[in-house]
Parts: structure tokens; sequence; C-alpha cells
């Protein structure tokens, strides 16, 4: 009997893939939506191609993916899900869930036992409540050109323990994004230089980068009639503002010299989330503040890709978007921003030695925070084909395509991705733009003092925690020792409840890789 | 047919209301009871029993007791707002006046539209950097106003936003009341020569206190189960200046996912506003009426 549906879908992907050339078939998204201005990518041969996936024929089959809301995750995901299904006949069913509600809506189905889904988009710190409930990556996934192109970084943020658990299909970090046109300024320059006596250069510690967003605050720099300012932080109590507090702190109090923990002495289990460091970090945050825009200190992570990314201020620091807004093609600053690592701290709290340790060279760890991970379900009964799938989507072809398209939040996470020509030719992106861009990012994959998140059980309990000792810090409620004081108290009362042991051997896996260096 | 026959298709007939009543409301609260009383977090899933663990954590839970005492002082004040509103409203419309009805349909407006939409066009509005209130108060000479990132003008944007928005229900149902208002006691008035202060103070107000008591009440219910606006406009920032107790319930729950805990506050927060509606109600009884309650 002659499988209709199989036959149009495999006459669509021929279709798609003889597009151009006889030999190297390029693909386009045109066909799905008004995608065509982001050109072709070559279907780089393999077990993840077009070509294999259409090969396999999951004709009345049925896959189902909860992802994110549309864009972010979630435009790709549909994308990927149609582009799958007229590939291999199967039917996707993808559901789209804010942020706010996609943990509950992954976890309340894994605790009663459902096969609700099979496969997952979520963020990647959850591993630690989620990995018991997530099958494993299979051995001939692993050896896939594109996933053996992942950087080591990426790759470490989807194992838990010896397992590669979570499929990586997107990679993020915390970087420095500035104005490239203040700082090339003469004018600005000699003026800073004037009124200041320091030379104006990129910031290499907080206490810099404060200084110099407080100098360039509320002032019209190029005497065009607009005023600008300081600073764009993710300062939002319940929007991530706990990613942006990591980041501040964690020149301040992850110690290159002491190893066995950040957020916690791994030995003892004692939270380390009040101790000089983190204090010094948050105390920094709050003084910040006077260099945010008009309703900066309620800016979400929305406002701040936006206030950054229009030109309103002369600094950013958090994921990718602002920096990737900042460079789309209508933006007023396209071309006129650069990306340097975080800031760091010339002196660093010992924990061990309860001493400030000081250095030369700024200690700056590069925060790899949490972003977009996708995973099998352990209780799919549709493992294949969800490996399947979540090869096919981070292809190389859809991953060149979707890394161009700035709303899917697709980010570099593969040693291809860092090559500068890539954004020179593909994005319009100006040399040295893309140097910093690419430089900046591919240099966290050589440091080995890196800071992950949180990743235990319970991890959202004491993110929510944090996030609202910092708040009150930040509003004036509280001073930051009082603050950070309250937090460990909690955390200490969540690390009872869960259990001292099942915390420590879960954080055991994240100060692994933050110590086990390169 | 005896009486027996009679009572039994009497029941029969009660019985699928009775079955809905038992499916929607009786089963869930009943189950959020059970849950109360289990350790349900992401760690420990189902319904283990903990006995009365969370309660006891409630009570020493004083971020909870402030988001209360917080959303009762927020929910007060803008149901008193919007019932002064709503009543100018109303008498403005209930005499003959030019375009009635349009002004009618106008300020019914803001009610009929989405809460979650309109907080949405809210915080637009009220954005510090790109939101047009400032810019526009400028041109008056007032402002700018860190309208979400001060607490004492976040309380205020959501007081704003929520008085904007409900104050049409208070006009509905006070101009309703109005319309139907006997002219008797008004002739009556009128002969003797009281004027409109008056008629109001002595007539208007008093007939229509019955139905202010009624207005009231329902909307301190649903003001007291306020979250979207919070939601929305601040969550519940800046530091905790806004959160009330809905909402923390929401971040416990489905956020940091301790849903044992989540449904211990539930169920308080539940006793809590049934404990203190019935008093207050009981009081503007009183204090409108004259009456005892019954």
């Amino acid at each position: 009997m002659i499988n209709y549906k199989k036959l149009a879908a495999s006459v669509c992907a021929v279709a798609m893939t003889v597009s151009s050339t006889a030999f190297a078939a390029e693909i386009d998204y045109a066909k799905y939506g008004d995608y065509a201005k982001y050109g072709k990518a070559a279907d780089v041969p393999g077990a993840c191609s077009y070509e294999s996936i259409d090969k396999k024929d999951y004709s009345g089959r049925t896959l189902k993916i909860i992802t994110h809301a549309v864009p972010v995750m979630g435009e790709p995901t549909v994308l990927h899900a149609k582009q799958f299904e007229d590939l291999t006949g199967a039917k996707v069913d993808v559901v789209n869930i804010p942020f706010g509600d996609l943990y509950q809506r992954i976890m309340i189905p894994f605790q009663t036992g459902q096969a609700a889904y099979d496969v997952l988009f979520y963020g990647s710190l959850w591993i630690g409540d989620l990995h018991d409930y997530l099958a494993p990556v299979p051995a001939a996934y692993k050896d896939v050109s594109g996933m053996k192109d992942v950087t080591v970084n990426y790759r470490d943020v989807a194992t838990w323990g010896p397992e590669m658990v979570q499929y990586p299909i997107d990679g993020d970090r915390h970087y420095l994004k500035y104005r490239a046109d203040v700082f090339d300024n003469a004018d600005l320059k000699a003026k800073f230089k004037a009124d200041t006596g320091h030379d104006l250069t990129i910031p290499s510690t907080w206490e810099e980068y404060n200084d110099v967003a407080a100098y360039f605050n509320d002032k019209d720099w190029f005497g065009d009639g607009t005023k600008h300012f300081g600073s764009a932080e993710v300062s939002k109590r319940d929007d991530l503002m706990f990613s942006a507090f990591i980041s501040r702190v964690a020149a301040y109090a992850k110690n290159p010299n002491v190893k066995g923990g950040f957020f916690f002495d791994l030995d003892t289990m004692e939270p380390q989330i009040n101790n000089p460091g983190f204090v010094k970090g948050l105390e920094m945050f709050m003084a910040a503040q006077k260099s945010f825009p008009p309703g900066g200190a309620s800016f979400g992570l929305g406002d701040e890709i936006f206030s950054f990314g229009g030109g309103q201020t002369l600094f950013s620091y958090s994921w990718d978007d602002a920096f990737i807004q900042a460079q789309e093609k209508d933006s007023p600053i396209r071309n006129k921003v650069g990306a340097a690592p975080l800031p760091g701290a010339k002196e660093v709290w010992n924990r061990k030695t309860k001493t400030w340790d000081k250095f030369d060279t700024p200690n700056a760890p590069p925060y790899i925070t949490w972003g977009w991970t996708s995973a099998v379900a352990k209780a799919s009964k549709n493992q294949d084909m969800a490996f399947d799938f979540l090869c096919f989507f981070s292809n190389e072809a859809n991953t060149t395509l979707d890394l161009q398209i700035g709303r899917f939040g697709v980010n570099p996470y593969r040693t291809a991705h860092f090559d500068p020509k890539f954004w020179q030719d593909k994005l319009g992106w100006d040399a040295k733009v893309a140097e910093t861009y690419v430089n900046t990012l591919s240099g966290m994959d050589k440091s080995n003092n890196r800071v992950f998140d949180l990743r235990v059980p319970g991890v959202n309990q004491f993110m929510s925690t944090m996030a609202n000792g910092v708040a009150e810090a930040m509003a004036g409620q509280k001073t930051a020792q009082e603050a950070l004081d309250g937090v460990a108290k909690q955390w200490s009362e969540i690390v009872d409840k869960i259990g001292k042991d099942k915390v420590r051997a879960a954080y055991a896996n994240v100060v692994a890789l933050e110590d086990q260096g390169r | 047919m005896d009486q027996t026959g009679t009572r039994f298709y009497k029941l029969s007939f009660l019985l699928p209301g009775f079955l809905v009543l038992l499916a929607i409301i009786l089963f869930p609260l009943l189950f959020t009871i059970r849950v109360s009383l289990s350790g349900w977090d992401a760690i420990t899933p189902g319904l283990g029993w903990i006995g009365i663990k969370n309660y006891l954590k409630v009570f020493g839970d004083t971020r909870f007791w402030e988001s209360m005492w917080r959303l009762g002082g927020m929910a007060i004040g803008s149901v008193i707002i919007q019932y002064v509103l709503g009543f100018a409203l109303a008498l403005l419309v209930w005499r003959e006046i030019k375009f009635k009805r349009f002004f009618r349909v106008l300020f019914l407006i803001p009610m009929m539209t989405t809460p979650v939409i309109m907080t949405v066009i809210w915080r637009t509005i009220l954005h510090e950097s790109l939101g047009p209130a400032n810019d526009l108060l400028g041109v008056i000479g007032l402002g700018p106003y860190p309208w979400l990132t001060s607490p004492g003008w976040s309380v205020a944007a959501i007081m704003m936003v929520e008085v904007w928005q409900w104050t049409p229900f208070m006009f509905l149902l006070l101009l309703a009341g109005l319309i139907s208002l006997p002219r008797e006691p008004f002739l009556a008035a009128a002969i003797d020569g009281a004027g409109p202060i008056r008629t109001f103070f002595n007539v208007t107000f008093p007939l229509l206190a019955p139905v202010s008591i009624g207005a009231v009440i329902i909307r301190l219910i649903e003001a007291s189960k306020l979250i979207e606006t919070v939601y929305v406009l601040t969550s519940g920032g800046p530091g905790t200046a806004t959160e009330t107790a809905g909402y923390y319930v929401y971040i416990k729950g489905l956020r940091d996912f301790e849903i044992g805990y989540a449904a211990a506050l539930s169920i308080t927060y539940l006793v809590i506003m049934m404990v203190l509606l019935t008093l207050i109600a009981k009081f503007l009884v009183k204090f409108m009426l004259g009456e005892k309650p019954q």
C-alpha cells in the first residue's frame, strides 16, 4: 500500500534539498514563513541531516513536545516540528508554555508518572530536579558531527555525573556589552581623562564598571539632544534577576585558590551566600542603581534587551540577546557595540582563610549561566523518534539559520559558531564587532575558574529566596548583609528539609565542573 | 404517589446539581486540604502525610503575614476609592444629562477589558523610560515619577489600575440601585425644601445603603484575590513592596514548587478571608443600616 503522506513528504523534502545544486543540498525556511531573508545553509551530511531524517518513516506515530512560548525557543521548536512532520510523516504536537509555568508543567506529569511529553525544552539549571526523569543521550547521537563540535562548556552543562542527559541546542553565558562608539570616541576619551584623571578603557573590575557608568549616566554623549544612561541590568526580582546577581558576585566570591564550592562549602554544606564576597557584590549591585535609566530598577530581561539594544545605555551584561538586538539590521547602534568578559575584582574573598586575597590581574570567573536545553523523557515510548527530532533540530543547517534569527534565542555553542567570518558574512557585522563577540564567548571555554548555576534539587527554592533577599536590599528594605543573612538562614532550612546528603551529592557535580580545570 | 415517592423524585432531580457541586467545589477544596497536610515539593512528590507541619510553618512565615497586611491595605483602599468614584459617576448619569447613554457605556469599558491585557498596557504607559505617563505629566510640569521602582509609587500604581478597572463595576451596581429607588422620598424632600447635599445624605445615601453594602462586599471579595495586576505590573517589587498574599502563594506553589506548603498557605488565606469579610459585612450592615446583623 502506498503511503501517500510519506510520499508527499519525500517529494517535499527533495524539493527542499534540490533547490540549489545537485551535490551540496541547501536548506532554507522560506516555505514555513517569513524566513527567506535569512538565506540558505548547506545540509551537512550525517545522521541528523535533512537527507538522513528524510529516510526515516514515522508515519502513524505522534511526538509530543513541551517548549517555551513563541518566539524564544518556541518558534524554532514549532518550525522544526513542521519540517520533521514533512520529512518523516510523524505527527508532532507542540505545546508552548510561558517561562513562569514551564517548570510545573514539566514536573507534575513526571511526578505523577504520566508520559505527557516525549521531548522537553527548558532551562538547563533544572537538571538537578529533572535528571532522574530524563533518558541519557544514546552513544550514536554523541557521535554525530554536530554533537562532537559542541564546546566543552556546553557538554558540561548537559552532563549529570558521568552521563549526558540533556541534548545541547543552545549556548548561554553572561558577558559585558558596551558602546564601542563611546570608547573609540577621541573627544569623549579626552573629556573623561580630563574630568577623572583616568584613561577611558573597557572596565576590568566592577568598581570601574560602576564608575564609568556613573560618569556617562544621564548625559547627552554626542550633543544630539539625546540623553543616555550608564547601565541596563536585569533587576526585576522574579524576572531572572538572580542570574544578574550571580554575575556580579562571582568576581568577589569565586576564588580560584579555593576549591570545594561557591554557593556552599561542600564539606559542611554551610551556605556561603552571606560571606563578605557575596555581600560586596550585592553592595556594588546596589550602588550601580544610580546609573540605571529611568525605571531601570525594575527591568526584566526584555527591558534590558531593548534598553541596551536600543542604544539607551553604555553598558549591559547578561545573555546574548541584548547584543544581538543591538546588531539587528534596523538597530540605531548596529556595529557600534562591543563584547568583553564580565568585569572582575582585585580583592576576592577567601572563605578558608577568612581574608581578602589580592590579585594584580582582576579575578573574572566566567558565569556559564543556564540557558535553553532539551531532553527526552525516560518514560517516553518514542525515544527513537524523540532523539531523531533533537538531532534534526540541532543539525548544522538548522543551527546555521537559527543563529541568524535573533528572536529564536539560539546562541553559539559549537566551535564552528566561534568564527568571526560567520557573523560578518551571514549577518553583515563589522569585523571588529564580530571579533570581540567571538573572542569573548570562546574565551570562556578556556577558563579554569568557572561558575555554574546551583544545579541541585530544589534549585528554584534556592534561587527564589536569593532573589527575594537581593530585591529587598536593592529596594532599601534591608542592608546587603541583613538581606543575605536572611537568605543564608532560609538556604540552611531548605537544605535541612531536602536532606543535606542529597543536596551535597548533587552539588558535588557542580563543584566538579567548577574545579576540574582545563 | 405517596410522600416517600415524591421525596425520591425531588432528590433525584437535585442529584445532578449536587454532583456538579461536589465535583467543582467540594472535591478541589477537600483535595487542597489534603495536599496541605503533605510535604509535596520538587523533591518529594505525592501526598506523603506530614500532619500540620505546613500550618506551623505558615504561622512563622513573616513574608506571608506581611503580604496579608499589604493586601488588606491595598484592597480596602482601592475599594473605598472605587466606591466613591463609582457613586459619583452613577449620580452623574442618573440625572437627565446630554449623551447619558454614551457616558453609561463609556464608563463601563474598563470593566469589559481583560485584566491581564489591560495591566500590560498600563505597564507600558507607566514605563519610566518608554511610557507616555511621565512625558505627558512633564508637559504640565509634573514628575517624572518612579511609578514602578519606588515602593510607595508602586503600591499607588497598582491601586490606580485596580480603581480604573473596577470602578465601573461599582458604577453599574450603584446606578442600577439609583434607578430602582422610589420617587416619593425625593419628592417629599423637595417639598420640605432640602437642597441637593441634604437630599443626598438624608435620602439617596440611606436608601442606597443595602446596594452599597452588597457592592462593597462583592468588590472586597474580588480585591482580596489581587494577583494578576501585581504579577504583570511589578512582580511583587520593588523588594516585597507590592507582594500580595495571592502572589506569594503563586510563587511558593508554582515557581518554587512547594505544593504542600502553598496549599497550606491557600487554606489559611481562605479561612482568614472568610472570617474577615464576614466581620466586615456585619460591621457595614450595622454602620450603614443601623440594624442588628442577623
